[in-house]
């Protein structure tokens, strides 16, 4: 262990409940683990197994339905210090006021919704020193401003009066550090710190951590339900499941040999990159539907013998004001030049971080954004026909062939309707058929996605995340399309939801031999289902290839960083921070020649090896 | 900045331009006015005399000349018989039921109304807002439902009737005079200190029983609001940084939850006036409410346009002011964040 002594927190016993129309459940019960000084703990689980609750509890931030039932958090902040036992203190009293925010801080998730949009970095920084240190507002100001350059903010003193909003998640990520960090904590809670970010902002925020540890000496607790996160980051894990601990112990036991089996199906549910071809995600609850799926009486009709969908050239400018009271406006190219093809019965994954401009793409495609130049054809059998040029019946029948699956299942759903109504909603709109047929349709389609037709009288909210998911892929199938557009479905959710997902639209492929165009950010996960990957950065597609291709040989320094940033659930692969450090790959003029795109010098695809394209700006290459 | 309320400024003008086209359309509208009728009953008594004045009246008017002319003498941009002589330049116009300029009819009325709703708005949020705070705080305990149950009650009683309920026992317990904004020997007597304190004491009566049925929906609607703000992150964070309860609760989601209030800034204005005219009716307020209700009722088409003008005047000033207001308290609207 190396460290000796009493442990900086020890929880033993700790069991929470929650109340809610007279009844209680148990959301934590008999949980029990210590977190020794200057070393990372990470506590491990799906949504709803108690990991929260846990970090609450420590916090005594606890929701107003929750009490404490028993046991004890004793928390003693130095070797030789008085010990404390934070369930015996009052949640609003000074000596817990000081421990929070002082010596036990907290980051959240959302770095967006964690800050408010109404005050400015600076005071919301500040706030924490001035509560726990005391001192004067230009002391406050001096050490916060010491505490943004140490967390890796350019130009300090202008993110002390800038808001949250002016900043991207990466940025905000790192102000909400320095917001826990001002006061040098003693332990530092991170609940799930990286979900939200891209995967090179999340290793240089995981690196960033790891660096302030070994400076402060603190102590992390870290959840999170991303094993790879986890393999990186953690000296001890604690897994739990329905609010109680299955496992913990060393990361190195852990990871080599997990015992409990649902550590073992949490591992086998991560998408890995030397998966097998053909090989298949476990999630924890497979739902066995191929076969319902595979004989439901859905006709695609005609499959076209070319791509199904052809983009070509298409670019898209945005107009944007600088602020609300100039007239001052500022052009934004959000796509230039893209180029994609999606045959039919496969899928295309395009892979970015946000605001590459993938969304703007699906939009385009959509025909909700109409494309500046180039076009989108789009084949439904019958030769493929220009969509910008489509009205009438047509768009009628391009709309119910082109189908959208949403990223949040949360805002996607409307919470006043029924199941019974969203699905049948699209039939409504597109088809005039009986009440019956209606009924029918709604049924098979919630089989199919593996809920039960009981489920079609609830409402969105009494479903979880990855139900609501497999909802919005049933609604999406409603009008029985060609091609479903898939905006980052998997990346609100669990990994072993993510795996129930991935393996129904794979099943879903399969047996309707639909398209798919997958947006994401994470590799490995498009890895698993994409069958030609598409690598976009800042509006454009900059290496483009099979997937076998593309991870045998990624060309191009961006797939190489956006490779080299996915954390991976083994200990034998490690985060090469190094290389992540320099943050500059995604900035296309500082791609090494012959890459670096900038000051409109005009670059091309180049075919490197078959079906392999990756954006250059001269033929120097092929030259040599 | 500047340059944005310049902006604001020339829309303003030209919402209100607008606006008193279609109000003096409108009221034209009906056949007949306050004047119409009187030519008529003088062409009936016959006569020479009468005639005569019949004309001049007509002529004095113009009501010889097309609608659109008289429009635009109206509002002061064509010459009418007295030359330019409008809304722009002061001229308010003629009321024909009180044969007086209408600026001597309106006169306090117009700064009364003001004062009266002002007051009513300050009541509103001084009494809505500790409450809602209160019942949001505390959700569901005995003082969140009695709060909602007074509520209710102020939202479904019948406001003139706690009018004179309050009227009759204000009189009998302090001795305050029934109806008006002060006691009867000071409605024409100049201004003095005790003219001053007898308008306070009127003052309570009308602000209560106008501010009520708005206090309740303010409070359920503050709750509202910050009860979704409650379970906000945001609020989260402020807490595990060691913030003090309620210094949490005030400087975060309370200040998110007031934005709806300021955006309704503009509304509140002139719905406090044509919404309290009943009430003024019973107190028999001099406040511009009644005299509008005369004005519509006899046609006495300047007096009825002047005070719709003057509503549609406070509705855009109240306008800009909640607009400035939200800029001014949220960041996002001033620097245009998605």
């Amino acid at each position: 262990m190396g460290v000796s002594g009493p442990a900086l927190l020890a929880v033993s016993d700790l069991a929470v409940n929650f109340a809610s129309h007279g009844t209680t459940t148990r959301a934590l019960d008999g949980v029990s683990f210590t977190i020794p000084r200057g070393r990372t703990v990470a506590l491990v689980g799906e949504s709803g197994s108690g990991k929260s609750v846990t970090a609450q509890a420590i916090l005594r931030i606890l929701p107003k339905a929750a009490t404490i039932a028993g046991g004890s958090i004793v928390f003693q902040e130095t070797q030789d210090g008085e010990a404390v036992d934070i369930t015996r203190l009052d949640p609003s009293g000074r000596q817990m006021l000081g421990l929070r925010g002082g010596s036990i801080a907290m980051i959240f998730q959302e770095p967006m919704s964690s800050l408010s949009p109404l005050h400015t970095v600076g005071d919301q920084v500040t706030e924490a020193y001035l509560l726990h240190k005391g001192g004067s507002r230009a002391e406050a100001r001096r050490a916060a401003e010491a505490v943004f350059a140490r967390v890796g903010l350019p130009d300090p003193a202008r993110v002390f009066v800038t808001y949250p909003f002016e900043l991207s998640g990466g940025m905000r990520q790192r102000a909400m550090i320095a917001m826990a960090l001002i006061c040098q904590p003693a332990l530092l809670i991170a609940d799930e710190p990286t979900t939200a970010l891209d995967v090179t902002t999340q290793a240089q925020i995981l690196e960033l951590i790891k660096d302030l540890q070994a400076e402060t000496g603190m102590s992390v607790l870290l959840i999170t339900h991303d094993l790879g996160v986890v393999a990186n980051m953690a000296d001890e894990v604690v897994v739990m499941y329905r609010g109680r601990i299955v496992e913990s112990g060393e990361r190195e036991a852990i990871f080599r040999d997990p015992q409990h089996a649902y550590l073992k199906a949490l591992m086998r549910a991560v998408p890995r990159f030397d998966m097998e071809p053909g090989e298949r995600l476990t999630p924890l609850r497979e739902i066995a539907t191929a076969d319902l799926i595979a004989a439901a009486p859905i006709t695609v009709g005609p499959t076209p013998k070319g791509p199904v969908l052809d983009v070509t050239g298409i670019s898209k400018v945005f107009t944007l004001r600088a602020g609300w009271f100039s007239g001052n406006l500022r052009q934004v190219r959000a796509v230039s030049d893209v180029n994609l093809t999606l045959m039919p019965g496969t899928t295309l994954g395009l892979v970015g971080e946000s605001g590459c401009g993938k969304t703007t793409v699906s939009k385009m495609i959509m025909r909700a954004l109409k494309p500046d130049e180039g076009r989108i054809r789009f084949d439904d059998g019958t030769g493929l026909r220009d969509v910008q040029s489509l009205e009438g019946e047509d768009l009628l029948r391009y709309r119910r062939a082109v189908q959208f699956i949403f990223q949040d299942p949360f805002s996607s759903l409307n919470p006043r309707m029924t199941v019974y109504q969203l699905l049948t909603e699209p039939l409504r709109i597109h088809e005039q058929i009986s009440e019956a047929e209606k009924f029918a349709k709604a049924k098979m389609l919630i089989e199919m996605v593996g809920l039960d037709k009981r489920h079609l009288r609830r409402y969105p909210h009494s479903f979880s995340g990855g139900q609501r998911q497999r909802l919005g892929i049933a609604r999406a199938l409603a009008l029985s399309p060609k091609v479903l557009l898939c905006d980052e479905p998997v990346s609100a959710l669990d990994v072993s939801v993510q795996a129930q997902i991935l393996n129904l639209l794979k099943d879903l492929q399969a047996a309707l031999g639909l398209s798919y165009l997958f947006v994401s950010h994470n590799l490995a996960v498009v890895d698993y289902i994409a069958d030609t990957i598409a690598v976009m950065c800042r509006g454009h597609i900059v290496e483009q290839a099979p997937k076998a291709l593309l991870f045998r040989n990624p060309v191009h320094p961006y797939t190489q960083a956006l490779l080299a940033a996915v954390p991976d659930p083994d200990l034998d692969h490690p985060l090469d921070f190094d290389t992540l450090r320099t943050g500059r790959f995604s900035d296309p003029t500082a791609w090494p020649h012959p890459f670096g795109l900038g000051n409109d010098r005009p670059s091309q695809m180049e075919e490197i090896e078959p079906d392999h394209w990756v954006r250059t700006t001269t033929s120097e290459r092929a030259a040599a | 900045m500047i340059a944005y309320i310049a902006r604001r400024l020339l829309t303003m003008a030209g919402t209100l331009l607008i606006i008193s086209a279609l109000v003096f359309v409108i009221i034209k509208l009906p056949p007949g006015d306050f004047l119409t009728n009187q030519i008529a009953e003088l062409r009936s008594q016959g006569g020479e005399a009468a005639a005569t004045k019949a004309a001049f009246l007509i002529k004095q008017y113009g009501l010889d000349l097309p609608v659109w002319k008289q429009y635009l003498v109206w509002i002061g941009v064509w010459p009418g018989p007295n030359g330019f002589s409008g809304l722009l330049q002061g001229d308010w116009g003629w009321s024909f039921e009180f044969d007086r300029p209408v600026n001597e009819v309106v006169g306090d009325t117009l700064w009364l109304t003001l004062l009266v709703n002002i007051a009513v708005l300050i009541f509103v949020h001084v009494v809505s807002i500790p409450i809602a705070i209160f019942s949001a705080v505390r959700q569901y305990s005995w003082g969140d439902y009695l709060a909602t149950f007074i509520g209710y009650i102020g939202l479904a009683m019948p406001n003139f009737l706690l009018a004179l309920i309050l009227l009759y026992y204000t009189n009998r317990w302090f001795g305050i005079s029934i109806g008006g904004l002060y006691d009867p020997q000071y409605a024409n007597a100049p201004w003095s200190w005790n003219k001053v304190v007898s308008l306070g004491q009127h003052l309570i009566v009308p602000t209560l029983v106008i501010g009520l049925s708005g206090t309740a929906a303010m409070i359920r609607r503050m709750r509202a609001n910050l009860l979704d703000e409650l379970s906000k992150q945001y609020y989260v964070t402020a807490k595990a940084k060691g913030v003090p309860p309620t210094k949490a609760l005030l400087k975060y989601p309370f200040r998110m939850a007031l934005n709806p209030f300021v955006a309704d800034i503009g509304n509140i204005l002139p719905h406090l006036v044509s919404g309290s005219i009943l009430v003024s009716l019973v107190l028999s307020l001099p406040t511009v409410g009644p005299i509008l209700l005369g004005a519509l009722r006899s046609q006495d088409q300047f007096l009825a346009a002047f005070i719709l003008m003057f509503v549609a005047i406070l509705t855009v000033i109240g306008m800009l002011i909640s607009d400035l207001l939200l800029a001014w308290l949220d960041p996002r609207i001033r620097l245009g964040a998605r």
